[in-house]
């Protein structure tokens, strides 16, 4: 599968309908990567003109903005704007809700204005253009599925039925957590709490999401965030519960029915 | 002729009284940033009307917020009979309105005297819920102290008011049988209708008459002390909340406020703008962030006054649920109470708090200096905590917004004092030198060789 990089594209004289922002997590995060792998399946697959940044990406400042280092986020942000401007960007896809956020809520701000679409929006539309088929049958069929809402396209966003939409697709069984949608538990890492240890307490976040997951008797849990996906992970690994639940992006999920 | 006179009186002092309290409250809350509110009016009407008058997010939790509509709505209703009683004190008639609106007035005292039997129970309900039961979000720690007294304070308020209703009406309907030139007819009142004749049906005259008087008075004194014991309790939510979730957020939750001076500090670092378009006055960068009321928006600190201190945010805070020190609701708790200090000093001018470097001889917001600030009140290990999921947004029935001040102490912390958890720095040396949060060897394309 040939990635397709914005420069080069531009340099053939051709303009990508959509630019898929990877994201720091999407780019460096080994168990993220299986994502953007999955979900560039996705779009070759749908055959969507895409493209990505490559080198030219630089990571969004969502953590540094929400620990209160606004002169860090500035520099990001502002460099990201002038390389978007620079190709004339106006539609982006991303498989991380923060970057997506950031780059929808935050950039208009400092003079970016873009179309954001997290990934699960635009999947969705691709199922409803009749652009994604999927095979009968398929690992996960009338399998227990429990979703997980992250915060940031959940909560903070509004998005709670275009990833249930999506596990409806893929014929899965959805148990609810009892903390779900509006409601929803944060994983933990959000807020730059990604970067450091929890503060003191009785428990960690991920570990009390974790077994709210596991009291569902699902046998996967499907996500839509990179760091929602490590935590949950950690969290599972910790219980030594890893042969028993799966953590799985609604990307990965896709994919494997295509 | 001694009555009106003794109303007039007690009305004209407690009036004057609660007038000067509010004003202060006005005040304290301008101590906070100016804040230009803008947005479309309509949407802002709109949520007046579900979330204040229709008590939407009061319904994510049902058993609470029935019965919480009771008094709510019995609240609002005997406005009506507040009317009577304030037109009736001041001429010296009795029920004035009762002869003109004949039926109507059967009708709306009825529903007062149902309503009022129903936030009675709800009253009930509530000091064992606060009391007896043991909810998680009233036993938290922040509440030790005045906070629950308060609670517990209005809830037997709630219980004398009744008692005045009762008395009078009940009362009333007696001795319309015996003088019914002096009470006129209300018609079957639909819980004194019974009530009174089986309270004080053997009573005399006399003592009717008192009882009756007993019930008035009892009725207005506790409206009128409960207007001026407002401004000091967490009870205030009964004004505010119509005013703060008119000027609530209308961003998305997602977005932070921009900070223009910093942006155009870093566009000149890049060569984007001019170096004299923002040239920075003085040549010296003031404060960022928040460490103090001043530096919050009025909003946060309206937000504060509005908090009634249910906890339902407090009780969604993932940091909080996991044993963490953050409460979102003892957050805007110390906003209030840090507010209320400042407030306090300035109004007795309490010189030794001007800062001699701005000078003056009255202590003002522009001078205070009291060797204070938030951070004596809330803790470091309390804003590092917040995840900012904001689920205590979500929570609030009154459209608080507890992640606003956090993230802008956050941001004094970081940007004013260089502090902060040191577990940020390596993340913040990383955005700013390689453009990702993590430090990594490889380019950032280098996925795309496996793909």
């Amino acid at each position: 599968m040939q990635i397709p990089v914005l420069a080069e594209l531009v340099s053939e004289g051709k303009s990508p309908e959509i630019l898929f922002w990877v994201g720091c997590a999407g780019s460096f995060d080994n168990r993220a990567q299986k994502v953007t792998r999955a979900f560039c399946k996705i779009l070759h697959e749908a055959g969507i003109s895409y493209a990505i940044l490559g080198n030219e990406e630089n990571c969004t400042g969502d953590a540094a903005r929400r620990a209160g280092n606004e002169f860090v986020f500035q520099m990001a942000a502002l460099q990201n704007i002038q390389v978007l401007e620079g190709y004339g960007i106006q539609k982006i896809v991303t498989a991380c809700p923060h970057c997506f956020n950031t780059l929808k809520n935050d950039y208009p701000a400092l003079g970016g204005n873009y179309e954001v679409l997290h990934h699960t929006q635009l999947i969705q539309q691709l199922f409803l253009q009749g652009r994604l088929k999927l095979k009968e049958g398929g690992p996960f069929k009338g399998k227990r599925i429990t979703y997980h809402d992250s915060c940031y396209l959940g909560r903070v966003n509004g998005v709670y039925e275009i990833p249930r939409a999506i596990l409806a697709e893929l014929d899965a069984d959805l148990v609810e957590m009892k903390r779900s949608k509006s409601n929803g538990l944060c994983c933990g890492a959000g807020g730059a709490q990604m970067f450091k240890e929890d503060e003191p307490g009785d428990k960690r976040i991920n570990m009390e999401r974790t077994e709210e997951a596991l009291s569902t008797h699902a046998h996967v849990i499907a996500a839509n965030c990179p760091f929602c996906i490590t935590m949950l992970q950690d969290g599972i690994k910790s219980k030594e519960k890893q042969d028993d639940i799966l953590v799985k992006d609604l990307a990965e999920l896709v994919a494997e029915r295509l | 002729m001694l009555q009106p006179l003794l109303f007039v009186v007690v009305v004209a002092v407690a009036g004057l009284m609660a007038f000067r309290s509010f004003r202060r409250i006005y005040q304290n809350i301008h101590l906070g940033k100016p804040e230009v509110i803008t947005g479309d009016v309509a949407i802002r009407r709109k949520n007046v009307l579900l979330v204040a008058f229709g008590q939407k997010k009061m319904f994510k939790q049902w058993l609470p917020a029935v019965l919480h509509l009771c008094i709510y709505v019995a609240f609002v209703i005997t406005q009506i009979e507040l009317v009577e009683i304030f037109i009736d004190g001041f001429t010296g008639n009795h029920r004035i309105f009762a002869p003109y609106l004949g039926g109507f007035y059967t009708f709306v005292i009825s529903f007062i005297e149902v309503l009022s039997v129903l936030a009675f129970v709800a009253t009930i309900t509530f000091l064992a819920r606060r009391n007896l039961l043991k909810i998680p979000r009233f036993t938290k720690s922040e509440l030790d102290g005045w906070p629950r007294l308060d609670a517990n304070l209005i809830l037997f308020g709630e219980i004398i008011l009744i008692t005045g209703i009762f008395c009078m009406n009940g009362a009333d309907v007696v001795l319309q049988k015996i003088r019914p030139d002096h009470y006129p007819d209300t018609g079957f009142l639909a819980i004194s209708g019974w009530l009174g004749p089986v309270l004080f049906g053997g009573l005399s005259e006399g003592t009717l008459v008192a009882v009756e008087r007993f019930g008035w008075w009892l009725h207005l004194l506790t409206v009128l002390a409960f207007l001026n014991y407002l401004p000091y309790s967490k009870h205030l939510h009964i004004m505010l909340a119509f005013p703060n979730v008119y000027f609530s957020r209308l961003k998305p939750r997602g977005e932070m406020d921009n900070m223009p001076v910093i942006m155009n500090e870093v566009k000149s670092m890049m060569g984007l703008v001019e170096e004299s378009e923002n040239a920075t006055e003085g040549g010296e960068m003031s404060e960022f962030g928040a460490k103090d009321v001043f530096d919050l928006s009025w909003k946060t600190v309206m937000d504060a006054y509005t908090c009634t201190e249910c906890g339902r945010c407090t009780e969604a805070c993932p940091a909080n649920i996991t044993g963490k020190k953050l409460s979102p609701r003892k957050i805007m708790m110390d906003i209030r109470d840090r507010a209320e200090e400042i407030g306090q000093h300035i109004e007795v001018n309490h010189t030794p708090f001007i800062n001699p470097e701005k000078g003056g001889d009255v202590l003002t917001v522009e001078n205070y200096a009291d060797g204070k600030s938030l951070f004596d009140y809330i803790s470091r290990e309390e804003i590092h905590a917040c995840t900012t999921c904001n689920a205590c947004v979500e929570a609030c029935p009154v459209m608080i917004n507890p992640v606003v001040p956090i993230l802008e102490l956050r941001r004094y912390e970081i940007l004013t004092e260089a502090a902060g958890p040191q577990e940020w720095v390596p993340m913040f040396t990383s955005v700013e030198n390689s453009g990702a949060v993590w430090q990594m060897p490889v380019a950032r394309d280098a996925w795309t060789q496996e793909a």
